[in-house]
């Protein structure tokens, strides 16, 4: 099956990334927009999903700055 | 005394730090898929991107043949220092506390700094004095050290904070100015800043032989007579 794992910044962690792209955004007339945070997605095709979790603990994320979220797309 | 300095693919700094070695003691580079260490007396795990940084920096480096054998080597009391992507190696290992992030600025920094030595009581600092200030190069994206506040008052009140950048020179946005810590053993030590390249005056500074120098006489002590 095909999961998709979304990875970001766990809250309360300083996101420069995030910070610039919603400094930019009002310059282009998207105003209003807050709490913009840049993360990174993996998508991977896995036999079954109960071992995803465990991936992110050990390799996808690190659980002391990052915060995962697991989905599946496809069964 | 050997040191042992470890070349992942992606290092950069590895013969630097060899050289930085070689001149207080022996030295040889170690392979990271060899789980053998050579009879090294201490361990250098040098900066650059291993793996690429691929994921996040150190993140795949940690899973090597070499780190399992450093793991083993640390464990039982083996002084294991780790230089910049080295730091942030130890950290995704978790031999050391915390992690690296970005640099606030989100740009590469590359400059001399001035740290501040906090706690000159271990096998990496022996050589120096409380408040000696050494005069080291930055170079990175990923320096940002990071704890929870919690985790930083533990470190800072058990002396695992060895190396601090002194005021007003933090380059990089790192939680209460740290440039380095140890574990709570104090036999791993990871620092962002490169004393490999601050052993030779011509280059202007050799406040970075130091912490050698402190290596080697911290071996030189535990070896029989």
């Amino acid at each position: 099956m095909k999961a998709r794992v979304l990875i970001r910044p766990k809250e309360g962690i300083l996101d420069p990334q995030g910070q610039t792209v919603e400094r930019a955004l009002p310059a282009l007339g998207f105003e209003g927009v807050t709490d913009v945070r840049v993360g990174r997605m993996v998508e991977l095709e896995v036999p079954d999903a109960s071992r995803i979790s465990e991936m992110c603990e050990k390799l996808l994320a690190n659980p002391l700055i990052e915060d995962y979220e697991i989905l599946v797309v496809e069964r | 005394m050997k040191f042992g300095v470890i070349r992942f693919p992606g290092s950069c700094d590895e013969v630097d730090a060899l050289l930085a070695c070689k001149r207080f003691a022996e030295g040889e580079l170690l392979w990271h898929g060899d789980r053998d260490l050579r009879g090294a007396d201490a361990i250098v795990i040098p900066g650059g991107f291993s793996y690429g940084d691929y994921l996040r920096a150190g993140a795949i480096a940690r899973f090597s043949p070499v780190m399992e054998a450093v793991r083993e080597f640390a464990l039982d009391g083996g002084p294991v220092l780790g230089i910049c992507n080295g730091f942030q190696v130890l950290c995704e290992a978790g031999l050391l506390p915390g992690a690296l992030l970005p640099n606030t600025s989100l740009r590469f920094v590359c400059r001399q700094v001035e740290l501040v030595v906090e706690n000159p009581n271990t096998p990496f600092t022996r050589a120096c004095d409380e408040g000696d200030r050494l005069s080291v190069p930055v170079k990175h994206t990923t320096g940002r050290y990071y704890a929870t506040e919690q985790a930083l008052d533990e470190l800072e009140s058990d002396g695992h904070v060895l190396l601090r950048y002194a005021e007003g020179q933090n380059p990089n946005g790192s939680a209460r100015d740290i440039a380095g810590v140890a574990n709570s053993q104090k036999n791993v030590f990871g620092l962002m800043p490169h004393p490999e390249h601050a052993v030779d005056p011509l280059t202007g500074s050799a406040d970075g032989g130091k912490l050698f120098e402190s290596l080697v006489a911290h071996v030189e002590a535990l070896a029989p007579a």
